[in-house]
């Protein structure tokens, strides 16, 4: 007992010490990351308008945000989850009806034009509103952008705001491109969308098409001793056998969004010199969906949605099509967006019987051969898991007498058959969760959508309690109240089954080890990668 | 001199109607298949609302009649004018200018390879038909047609770059390495080592087992019987009889390969991350681009019709039966 005896001064400084332990180093890691060369990375694929601020997707962040800012970077431990890039404070006005940003002092474009509010005003109101994707969403009722000084930007709303969802999309919506280049021309086909130029870390040096995109140092960057490398190269390389070919032969450093299959980690993990990275990516959860026709009269019912969720067993489709990679889902908002996940709704466990029983209530019998009835299944061709999904669930409705006949597709016209002709029963989908649930999660449900809008309800399922509450959350100003009504509309989806939640998952990087400081944020892959370093 | 020019006009006239041909046909087919570049576009980014997506469409032009839009096509292209990459955003003419120099030198060289020594390994078997060397050759060359090109590609990229590292895994040079001229060449050679061989393998299998068979029937004709009489040297005989016979149906061969070769290169070109012509066809029936699309399969035929042009010619100076009754006509 004497041994494990300490007094509290002894306590103290042995605290002390474990603190030091863990803060120590970090911080001089950071200062001793070694400086300059160029990391050769794996893309899949060259997207036509490399604008972050027009196109808000993946695919173009993964390249532009390490020439354009935005003006909030996602963080794993930071303030509201937010880490200031170009903006240092955001403040909401009590009425809601305006955002006060303050900006970064000393920043300067990469032509050496100096960064102001003016440029975040334009932006706004010329680019983010009108043309981006999301940003038509999150900033609908934005009238106006005043500009006290040069690093003040008030936003003034037609409607309350929450300053939570403004929060949440910062990341994802705000990338400011440089006023002077695009003022007073067609922005949409403006030369600088090719060849960016921003506020970042790197410059847009070369793009060779079908081959590479080089990005090359900014001497003149605001962060302090930043960043560490020289170059990032983006190679090409549309087969993803060749990514891992390119990795094992040290051509390329870093595979990230899952450019080596999950099947070939496993064997990878074991090559001296790699190692394969689950972090990173947990702002930006894909959520593997089962979206319903509601106009079919069967799947009106119901008890039979609830069959079909009963009949899928998630721990095998995490085990076997995500090799382990994904977590099973409870409802429409995933476990990693902890500010609103809420456990507490229902839950269907895999349960063949309860299933059949379900079935048998609803008046749907076993007809001679077994089959109760037909149905058309659409897998999305967009990742392999979701085809695997396709056939794991024709075989798990075939156990409860729902015959399902899968009907495969390529991207475009898999699009067109669902969003725009509704020639489906059930179809599987990857919608995203983008940090907030207003930002691509209700349109999943909401009723009154348009058809031809891809990633939102065309199932034809209206619920009018589902879709007060999603327009109330969209004026609630208060966080912890609007927080509640996502609360509220998790256990009506869970319960009422619009569509079928079966797993969320983020992606897999597989990086040569020489890569230091990858992973720190959780949008890291999409991040501007100012501090990630190259060991020579 | 006179036969093969009127042979050359006579052809280039014909192929006037069969690329009118290729281009309404292409039109159509891309028709009919579910989807438009504007959906494959909002899927790449993401998504988008009903007025992101109309205004898209008009700005493509895709709001107009089939029948507008394949007259726009070809009163353009009556200007000698490929058209605008919806997908890419670029014009297609230069970015068919860009990657088809790429499929050239793959093709090139894969077809140059496997014919020259397909068809001196098939005058080695072919001069002693069912001896040894006969059925030695012609097993391996029946296992080789038999494997698939994509699995053969990866095969050689992991044994000869990953474990051996003598070759790079894949693209078309070093990467932004400012290299030029000599270095240049030698370089882009290097990464094409694998792509080339992994096609040339396959094809070289197929000319072997053409001018072999091509070499068994001429050694049971009579000219070959006549030769042999005369009592001259068998390597003459082999040479300038017996394969010269079996070369004709071999340079047939030749520009039918040429056709398929150009369609082949689609997975040589993914794997091996070489931007050519293969892979953007690919990409252009992926994202529904119909005037790339176009721009492509009307490129390749006027390719195709040069290379049987070529052929036809090569056959008339080999055999001077062909070719007369036109030039009479």
């Amino acid at each position: 007992m004497s041994a494990l005896h300490v007094s509290r001064r002894q306590m103290l400084q042995i605290s002390s010490l474990l603190l030091a332990s863990t803060a120590l180093p970090t911080l001089a890691a950071a200062q001793n990351l070694p400086k300059g060369g160029r990391l050769v990375v794996a893309a899949d694929s060259e997207p036509k308008n490399l604008n972050p601020a027009i196109v808000a997707s993946n695919g173009v962040f993964f390249i532009a945000s390490k020439v354009i800012e935005p003006l909030a970077e996602a963080s794993f431990d930071g303030k509201d989850g937010l880490e200031p890039r170009l903006a240092t404070s955001w403040e909401s006005a009590s009425d809601g009806l305006s955002i006060t940003f303050k900006l970064r002092e000393g920043v300067t474009w990469h032509d050496g034009k100096p960064f102001t509010s003016a440029d975040v005003a334009y932006c706004a109101l010329n680019v983010w509103k009108p043309l981006q994707n999301l940003g038509r969403i999150v900033f609908a009722n934005l009238t106006a952008v005043d500009t006290p000084d040069d690093l003040t930007a008030i936003f003034r709303f037609s409607k309350p705001t929450p300053i939570q969802l403004i929060r949440n999309a910062l990341p994802v919506v705000s990338s400011v491109l440089p006023k002077h280049l695009y003022e007073g021309t067609d922005i949409a086909t403006n030369s600088a969308n090719v060849k960016l130029v921003g506020t970042g870390p790197f410059t847009f040096a070369e793009h060779k098409p079908g081959e590479y995109y080089r990005l090359a140092r900014n001497e003149n960057y605001w962060g302090k001793d930043q960043p560490h490398l020289d170059e990032i190269i983006f190679r090409v390389l549309p087969d993803r056998a060749a990514a891992a070919a390119a990795l094992e032969a040290e051509e390329i450093q870093l595979a990230a969004f899952s450019a080596v299959p999950l099947a070939d980690l496993d064997r990878i993990s074991k090559v001296p010199g790699l190692k394969v990275i689950s972090r990173g990516y947990e702002a930006l959860t894909y959520q593997l969906v089962v979206d319903i026709n509601h106009r079919r009269k069967e799947l009106a019912d119901q008890k039979v949605r609830q069959a079909i969720a009963h009949a899928i067993d998630k721990q095998f489709v995490i085990d076997t099509i995500f090799l382990g990679y994904a977590s099973a889902s409870t409802g429409p908002v995933p476990k990693n967006a902890s500010e609103f996940y809420d456990a507490d709704v229902p839950s269907y466990a895999f349960d063949v019987e309860r299933a059949n029983a379900l079935l048998d209530e609803a008046g749907y019998k076993r007809s001679g051969d077994g089959t109760r009835f037909e149905l058309k299944l659409r897998p999305a061709p967009y990742f392999n898991e979701t085809r695997q999904f396709g056939d794991y669930l024709r075989q798990a409705l075939a156990a409860i007498g729902i015959d399902a006949q899968i009907v495969n597709a390529d991207s475009a016209a898999h699009q067109k058959a669902v969003y725009t002709d509704h020639d489906f029963d059930l179809a599987v989908a990857p919608p995203v969760f983008r940090g907030d649930p207003a930002i691509s999660t209700t349109i999943l449900v909401q009723s009154g959508i348009p058809a031809g809008v891809p990633f939102s309800n065309q199932g034809g399922y209206s619920n009018p309690a589902l879709d007060a509450i999603i327009s109330k959350a969209s004026e609630t100003i208060d966080s912890s109240e609007r927080t509640k009504l996502y609360n509220e509309f998790q256990k009506i989806v869970a319960t009422d089954l619009p569509l079928i939640n079966v797993a969320e998952w983020g992606f897999i990087s597989v990086a040569s080890e020489r890569v230091l400081d990858i992973a720190d944020n959780p949008r890291w892959a999409v991040s501007n990668w100012a501090s990630t370093a190259l060991q020579p | 001199m006179k036969r093969s020019l009127r042979l050359v006009r006579r052809r280039l006239l014909a192929s006037i109607p069969v690329l009118l041909i290729v281009i309404t046909l292409t039109f159509v087919l891309l028709e009919t298949a579910p989807g438009d570049a504007v959906d494959a576009y909002l899927l790449s980014i993401g998504g988008g609302d009903a007025a992101v997506a109309d205004g898209l469409r008009r700005a493509y032009g895709l709001d107009q009649s089939l029948t507008a839009r394949l007259w726009l096509y070809l009163t353009a292209l009556a200007r000698l004018d490929l058209g605008w990459s919806v997908a890419f955003e670029r014009p297609v003419l230069a970015l068919i200018a860009e990657r088809l120099p790429n499929t050239l030198a793959l093709m090139g060289s894969a077809t140059a390879l496997s014919f020259a020594i397909g068809s001196a390994l098939g005058i080695v078997a072919g001069s002693k038909p069912e001896s040894v060397k006969d059925r030695a050759l012609s097993s391996i060359s029946l296992i080789l047609y038999s494997i698939p090109g994509f699995w053969l590609g990866l095969v050689l990229s992991l044994v000869l770059a990953v474990q051996l590292r003598w070759l790079p895994t894949s693209g078309i040079e070093t990467i932004a390495s400012g290299k030029t001229g000599l270095d240049r060449f030698i370089d882009i050679a290097r990464h094409l080592v694998l792509p080339v061989s992994s096609l040339a393998l396959i094809y070289t299998a197929l000319f072997l087992r053409v001018m072999r068979a091509g070499m068994e029937e001429a050694w049971t004709l009579d000219f070959v019987l006549f030769a042999r009489a005369k009592g001259l040297a068998r390597s003459r005989i082999v040479l300038r009889h017996v394969a010269r016979h079996a070369a004709l149906p071999l340079i047939t061969m030749l520009g039918l390969q040429a056709a398929t070769m150009l369609g082949g290169s689609v997975v040589i070109e993914s794997i091996f991350a070489i931007p050519g012509f293969g892979r953007l066809a690919h990409e252009a029936v992926a994202g529904r681009d119909a005037p790339l699309l176009m721009g492509i399969i009307l490129v390749s035929a006027v390719l195709v019709i040069i290379v049987n042009l070529l052929v036809d010619l090569a056959q008339a100076a080999l055999d001077p039966r062909i070719g007369a009754s036109e030039a009479s006509s």
